[in-house]
C-alpha cells in the first residue's frame, strides 16, 4: 500500500466513524421517543385529565399531578423569569464590562450546570426547614433557581445582539437609559427573551430532583401552594418504581405527556421565535 | 408659559433620574442574587453537614460504612460509584460527540447540519426521569439479554479488562448507569465542540486542504490543535453534568452500598443516595450525613465546572471577543 492509499484509507475509515457516531447519537432519540409512544399513547383517555391518581388496582387519572405540575412550574417561572431577565439586563447594559458583571457571568455559567439535586437540598435547608413542611411554594422556588441562570444567559446574549447604534440614537434624543432599555432594547430583543423563558419552562417542567425534597407529592387534588402538591415528575418516579402494573401504565402516560409537551415547546421556539442568523 | 416650562423641566429630569436609579438597582440586585445563590448554597450545605462532619471528621470521605442502624456513615462507596459511572460515560460520550461535531461541521451537506444539530439538542431537552424510566424498563433488560452476556464471554477471560466486565448480567448497575449517562451528556459535549469547530478560520483549513491533506488530517492537525481549550472545556462541562445527574442514575444504578466488583455490579452514586434516602432519613446524624454527601458532590462538580468555564473563557479571549 502506498502512503497515499494508506492516508486515504485512514481518512475513509475515520469519516465513516463520524457518520456512524452521528447515527449512534440520533438512534437513542428515536428509541426513546418510540418507547414513550408505544408505552404511553395506548392508555391516554379522558380519565387521565379528569380523575386523580388512583390507589393500586383502581381506575384513575393524573388530573391532580397535571394541575400540580402547572402550578409548580408557574411559580418557578413567575419568580425565575423576572430575576433572570433583570440580571441578564444588568450584564448586557449597566454592568457590561464591569468586574462584577464578569464575576456574575462566570458563576451564572457554573450554576447553569450545577446538579439540580443540590438546588433541592439548598431549598430544603432554607425554606422547607424554616416553614416546617413541604410545599408547592418551596418546589416552585427550587425550580426558579434552575430557571434563573438559563434566562440570564439567553437574555444577555439576545440584548447584546441589538446594535449599539440603536442605543446611541435613543440616547442622542435625550431618552433616559432605563427607557431606552425597557422601550427599545427589550422590544428589539423580545423574541429572544421570550425564547429564553419558554426554554426555561421546558427545562423546569420535567425536573424531578429539586422537587423531591421540596414539593414532595400528594395523592389528592390540591391547589394549596403552602402544602405538598402532586406533580408529574415525582408521580412518574413513584409509580414507575412501584410493583403495580396499572401504576406503570399511568407513569408511562405521564412520561409521554411531559416529554412531548417539552419537545413541542423546544420545536416551537426553534421554528417560530429563533432569529435567523 | 415660561414659568410652567421652568417648573416642568427639572421635575422631568428628577423623574428620569429616579427611574434610572430604580431600574439600575433592580437589575443589579438581580445580578447579585445569582452570586448570592452560589454562596448561599455552599453555606447552607456546610451548616447542614456540620454535625456529620464534626462527628466523622475527614474519615467521612474514605469510610465505606453506610449504616443507619448504628449511625455510622461514610461517603467512599457513593463517591466511587459517582466517579466510576461518570468515567464510563466519558469514555463513550467523548469520541461520539467528537464524531458528531466533526460530521456536522465538516462532512454533512449544508441542508443537513441544522436538523441534525437540533435533533441532538432535543436529546438534552428530554427530562432526566424519562431516561431513568426508559433505562429501567427498556434499556436494562436489553443490555442484560443481549449485550452483557456477550461482553462477559468475549472479554471476560482477558486480564484486567475481564475483571471490568465481570459480574451478574442483571442489567442494573454501574455499566447501565454509565451508558445512560453517556447518552445524556452527548448533546452537551457535542454542542460545545460544534461551536468551537465553527470558529476555526476557513483560511487555515483551506491552506492545508490545498497542501493535499485529507479531511481527517485537517481535523487532527488543524481543527483539534486550534480548538484544544474549547474541546477540553466542553468535555469538562459534560463531566460536570454526568457527576451530578440524579434521576436517571437512581433508576438504573442498583442502589447497593458496596464497592462494586466490576462494571456489571450494582453500586450507588451520591445523587442517587440523596434521591432515595433523604426524605426517609430519620435522626440528625443521618440527615446531616446525607447533606454532607451533597456537599462533597457540590465541591467536586464546582471544581470541574470552574475548570471548564476557565478553559472556555480562555478560548473566547483567544478569539478576541
Amino acid at each position: 500500500m502506498t502512503l497515499f492509499q494508506k492516508r486515504k484509507a485512514i481518512n475513509t475509515f475515520n469519516m465513516a466513524m463520524c457518520v456512524a457516531t452521528t447515527v449512534f447519537g440520533l438512534f437513542w432519540l428515536v428509541w426513546l421517543l418510540w418507547t414513550l409512544i408505544s408505552h404511553g399513547i395506548g392508555y391516554i383517555d379522558w380519565e387521565v385529565f379528569t380523575e386523580i391518581t388512583p390507589a393500586p388496582g383502581n381506575d384513575g387519572g393524573l388530573s391532580n399531578a397535571i394541575v400540580g405540575s402547572l402550578i409548580v412550574t408557574g411559580i418557578g417561572t413567575l419568580i425565575g423569569a423576572p430575576i433572570g431577565i433583570f440580571a441578564g439586563t444588568y450584564l448586557a447594559e449597566y454592568g457590561r464590562n464591569s468586574k462584577l458583571a464578569a464575576l456574575v457571568r462566570f458563576f451564572n455559567d457554573v450554576l447553569l450546570s450545577a446538579p439540580s439535586i443540590i438546588i433541592g437540598l439548598f431549598v430544603y435547608e432554607v425554606i422547607v426547614v424554616t416553614m416546617g413542611h413541604f410545599s408547592a411554594l418551596a418546589g416552585g422556588i427550587a425550580l426558579s433557581l434552575i430557571m434563573i441562570p438559563l434566562n440570564v444567559r439567553i437574555t444577555e446574549n439576545m440584548m447584546r445582539l441589538v446594535s449599539d447604534q440603536m442605543r446611541e440614537a435613543a440616547a442622542a434624543l435625550g431618552i433616559p437609559r432605563w427607557k431606552v432599555i425597557t422601550r427599545i432594547i427589550y422590544r428589539a430583543a423580545l423574541s429572544g427573551i421570550i425564547t429564553g423563558v419558554i426554554l426555561g419552562i421546558a427545562r423546569i417542567a420535567g425536573e424531578t430532583a429539586p422537587l423531591l425534597f421540596t414539593a414532595l407529592n400528594n395523592n389528592f387534588f390540591s391547589t394549596d401552594v403552602l402544602g405538598p402538591i402532586a406533580n408529574l415528575p415525582i408521580m412518574i418516579f413513584q409509580f414507575a418504581l412501584s410493583p403495580y402494573e396499572d401504576w406503570h401504565h399511568l407513569a408511562w402516560v405521564g412520561a409521554f405527556l411531559i416529554t412531548f409537551t417539552i419537545l413541542a415547546l423546544n420545536v416551537l421556539v426553534r421554528l417560530v421565535l429563533r432569529p435567523s442568523k | 408659559m415660561g414659568d410652567a416650562d421652568a417648573t416642568l423641566a427639572p421635575r422631568k429630569k428628577t423623574v428620569s433620574a429616579i427611574g434610572d436609579r430604580v431600574f439600575h438597582g433592580v437589575t443589579a440586585t438581580s445580578a447579585l442574587i445569582v452570586l448570592a445563590l452560589i454562596g448561599g448554597i455552599a453555606a447552607a450545605l456546610v451548616v447542614g453537614a456540620w454535625p456529620a462532619l464534626t462527628k466523622f471528621g475527614p474519615a467521612f470521605v474514605t469510610s465505606m460504612d453506610w449504616n443507619p442502624v448504628t449511625d455510622e456513615y461514610g461517603a467512599a462507596v457513593a463517591i466511587f460509584g459517582t466517579l466510576a459511572s461518570s468515567a464510563l460515560a466519558m469514555v463513550i460520550a467523548v469520541p461520539v460527540s467528537f464524531g458528531i461535531a466533526l460530521f456536522v461541521t465538516e462532512l454533512a451537506p449544508v441542508w443537513m447540519r441544522q436538523p441534525i444539530s437540533t435533533a441532538v439538542e432535543l436529546l438534552a431537552a428530554i427530562p432526566s426521569i424519562i431516561y431513568g424510566m426508559w433505562g429501567l424498563f427498556v434499556f436494562a433488560p436489553f443490555l442484560s439479554t443481549y449485550v452483557q452476556p456477550w461482553l462477559s464471554s468475549a472479554l471476560g477471560d482477558w486480564p484486567v479488562v475481564g475483571y471490568l466486565f465481570s459480574g451478574p448480567p442483571i442489567g442494573i448497575g454501574i455499566f447501565t448507569a454509565g451508558m445512560v449517562l453517556a447518552i445524556m451528556i452527548i448533546p452537551f459535549i457535542t454542542a460545545v465542540m460544534r461551536d468551537t469547530f465553527e470558529v476555526v478560520p476557513g483560511v487555515l483549513k483551506e491552506s492545508s486542504y490545498a497542501l493535499g491533506a485529507t479531511t481527517w488530517e485537517v481535523a487532527r492537525s488543524v481543527i483539534l490543535p486550534y480548538t484544544k481549550t474549547g474541546v477540553i472545556g466542553g468535555i469538562m462541562l459534560g463531566l460536570g453534568r454526568a457527576l451530578g445527574e440524579t434521576m436517571a442514575v437512581t433508576f438504573v444504578i442498583g442502589n447497593a452500598h458496596s464497592i462494586p466488583g466490576g462494571l456489571f455490579y450494582p453500586g450507588n452514586s451520591i445523587a442517587a443516595t440523596l434521591a432515595n434516602e433523604f426524605t426517609e432519613a430519620t435522626g440528625e446524624i443521618y440527615t446531616s450525613a446525607l447533606i454532607a454527601l451533597g456537599l462533597v458532590l457540590f465541591v467536586i462538580t464546582l471544581i470541574v465546572l470552574i475548570l471548564a468555564r476557565l478553559l472556555l473563557l480562555r478560548l473566547s479571549a483567544q478569539e478576541g471577543q
